[in-house]
């Protein structure tokens, strides 16, 4: 099976006046379709900036990056947008949605540059929105959902366009608990139909609900192992208590 | 990105600012407005010349004596005694592209009624002379050729001076009036002509046959003016050409010899005037133009604001597929549909404005389609122009960096 990422050698290098700063130091890895990754590491270890090189926001100052056997290094940045566009979904832990602009708009977004007609973009945004349970609130402005509710959104920004990898930046990190759950268990669902999913995180449960952990230190990759007690979300859920959502 | 999907996301993101927003318009608006009543003032001042000079009569000739010398002393223009009747007479029979001619022997006066009395000029002419001068009669009727071979003393009396002499009620027709010594009956009034290009009082006049005031007031046959009509504006030129001819060869002057009259038309005036409006108009467009060009920075300045304050903004849209160029045509059709609004607005209200001078401030306006449709390229370059800057900035910003930012 060809792999969907397959980084070698990577190195991204900060300059600060006469330090240099090797934020990745010679990184190699292989995604392969299907994969759910969790990428681990205290905060320096280089993993925000190893999504970044992934999700193609940034560049690396040496080595191979080949998406779908492509090389990336080599595109120009309407490429890369086009890129981004067509095959990758992102999630940020601070949502990053436009603020007064509703759920619906926002989702829409990717979609509007893509030259797909208005009634088409409505059925895939509709359904985007079906599948994190936010139909009822797509005309909500981000300050009108909760923050569980704001991600959601974000979800369904990052797959209306059918992407073939989701890169989610610490989604969990600003929610609580069974919010957390709730999100892991959507991302569960999507890489069962396919999706690869690629997450960084620092809580070792979230890690955990993955298949695949990575940690990553000082810039290098530690280590990589499988999970062997795997959670499932949807399992853990009916162990959480149930809170009711606070809408704020 | 689809141009309907566009120009929806540019009015949305100017309408989460719409003070500034309008704030940013009102630059292109005061510009645009100025602009279009600027030029219509310009435009309007410079019908009203042409109007007050074709009142005066377009094809209108006056032949003046020069001036006179004595002991080497030039007098002034006008006074030499070498104009007579008998050169207006003369040029009525020779020259063929003038239609009317009169001459015009004046002297200022005491006039009085009753026990009114006020001073002005009394001026002997031909019945021709209120079609050359496109003199209008109010009441009453002007004097005839009978009335010229008779010395009547008759005579038609201009709007300031019944002004002077009778009350708003009273008519003048049939009172006689005591022109120096002698009495005259007023048999006519004439229309306001209000004043001359120069300033000049034209309604401070009365008029007489030519024969009554030579004979019986001045006795002297030098005339201080000839009036010539020519056929149309078009003829001027050559009528003032035979004209010369004429009368050089009237007075019997030597090749050699310099003209003994001066020949003027309205033409030389029109083309002064004309300049000297259109120099206010460029100088007044010029005035205007700067405060569109002030305007356009503003434009930019917000632009600019925006562009940062948006900077996040425009990471997400770079992150979920938009190119440099989605970013830079966004922000492009921002300002330029800002600069739109803007214009648009300018133009109502420049129209109306120009209006309302018109209507209450006393000057002719006239809007040009030219000036409308100037200002509204100008208006779309500005926000084209001053958008170019902030929105290449934004296309060019890195995803990441755009991200990140705070």
């Amino acid at each position: 099976m060809e792999a969907v990422i397959s980084v070698k050698n990577l190195f991204k290098i900060y300059k600060m006046g006469s330090q240099t700063l090797a934020a990745l130091n010679d990184v190699s890895m292989d995604v392969f379709p299907g994969e759910y990754i969790a990428i681990m590491g205290s905060s320096g270890s280089g993993k925000s900036t190893f999504m970044n090189i992934l999700g193609c926001l940034d560049v690396p100052t040496r080595g191979e990056y080949l998406f779908n056997g492509e090389s990336v290094i080599s595109k120009s940045k309407i490429q890369l947008a086009h890129l981004r566009r067509d095959n990758i979904g992102f999630v940020f832990q601070s949502f990053n949605l436009l603020s007064r602009t509703t759920a619906y708009d926002n989702v829409e977004l990717p979609l509007l540059y893509c030259n797909i007609p208005a009634s088409d973009r409505k059925i895939k945004v509709e359904k985007a929105l079906i599948s994190v349970g936010l139909k009822d609130r797509m005309n909500n402005t981000p300050s009108m959902l909760s923050g569980g509710q704001q991600q959601r959104v974000a979800i369904a920004r990052a797959i209306v366009n059918n992407p073939k990898m989701i890169l989610a930046d610490e989604p969990t990190g600003n929610l609580d608990t069974r919010t957390s759950m709730e999100i892991i268990q959507i991302f569960q669902l999507l890489n069962d139909e396919g999706i690869t999913v690629v997450m960084v995180t620092h809580e070792d449960d979230i890690a955990r609900t993955s298949k695949r952990k990575v940690v990553f230190r000082d810039g290098k990759m530690h280590k990589s192992e499988d999970t062997n007690d795997r959670l499932i979300a949807t399992e853990q859920l009916k162990l959480l208590p149930k809170l009711e959502e606070v809408i704020i | 990105m689809l141009i309907k999907s566009s120009v929806k996301v540019a009015f949305k993101a100017l309408g989460k600012n719409r003070f500034r927003s309008f704030l940013t318009m009102l630059g292109i608006i005061i510009g645009v407005v100025s602009v279009i009543v600027m030029e219509a003032i310009g435009n309007g001042s410079s019908a009203d010349v042409n109007t007050r000079i074709s009142s005066l009569g377009t094809n209108l000739i006056t032949i003046s004596p020069v001036s006179a010398r004595s002991f080497g002393v030039s007098q002034e223009s006008g006074t030499a005694p070498s104009l007579k009747k008998e050169d207006a007479d003369i040029l009525i029979s020779e020259v063929s592209s003038i239609t009317a001619v009169s001459p015009l022997v004046r002297t200022t006066v005491q006039m009085k009624i009753g026990n009114k009395n006020v001073r002005s000029s009394i001026s002997g002419v031909y019945p021709e002379y209120f079609a050359i001068r496109d003199l209008e009669i109010e009441t009453g009727s002007i004097f005839t050729k009978a009335n010229e071979k008779k010395f009547d003393k008759v005579c038609i009396i201009g709007k300031t001076v019944q002004n002077n002499l009778f009350s708003s009620v009273q008519d003048p027709i049939g009172s006689t009036i005591r022109i120096g010594t002698i009495p005259f009956l007023i048999i006519g009034t004439l229309k306001s002509k209000g004043t001359s290009g120069g300033g000049q009082d034209q309604d401070d006049i009365v008029l007489a046959p030519y024969s009554t005031v030579q004979n019986r007031m001045l006795g002297s046959e030098n005339i201080q003016q000839i009036y010539a009509s020519a056929e149309s504006e078009d003829v001027v030129n050559t009528a003032v050409t035979e004209i010369e001819r004429t009368l050089r060869n009237k007075h019997q002057l030597l090749p050699s010899s310099p003209n003994d009259f001066t020949i003027s038309t309205q033409l030389d005036l029109r083309q002064t005037l004309n300049t000297v409006v259109n120099t206010i108009t460029i100088l007044l467009s010029a005035v205007a133009a700067i405060s569109l060009l002030v305007g356009g920075i503003g434009i930019m300045n917000i632009m600019l604001v925006s562009v940062t304050e948006r900077t996040r903004e425009i990471g997400i849209r770079m992150a979920v597929g938009a190119t440099g160029f989605d970013v830079q045509f966004q922000l492009l059709l921002e300002a330029v549909v800002l600069s739109l609004i803007g214009g648009i607005t300018g133009i109502i209200l420049g129209l109306t404005t120009a209006y309302l001078v018109s209507a209450f401030g006393g000057f002719t306006t006239i809007v040009s389609v030219e000036s409308i449709i100037l200002s509204f390229v100008v208006s779309t370059l500005i926000g084209i122009f001053f958008g170019w800057y902030p929105s290449r900035k934004a296309a060019n910003l890195n995803p990441i960096d755009a991200l990140r930012y705070e």
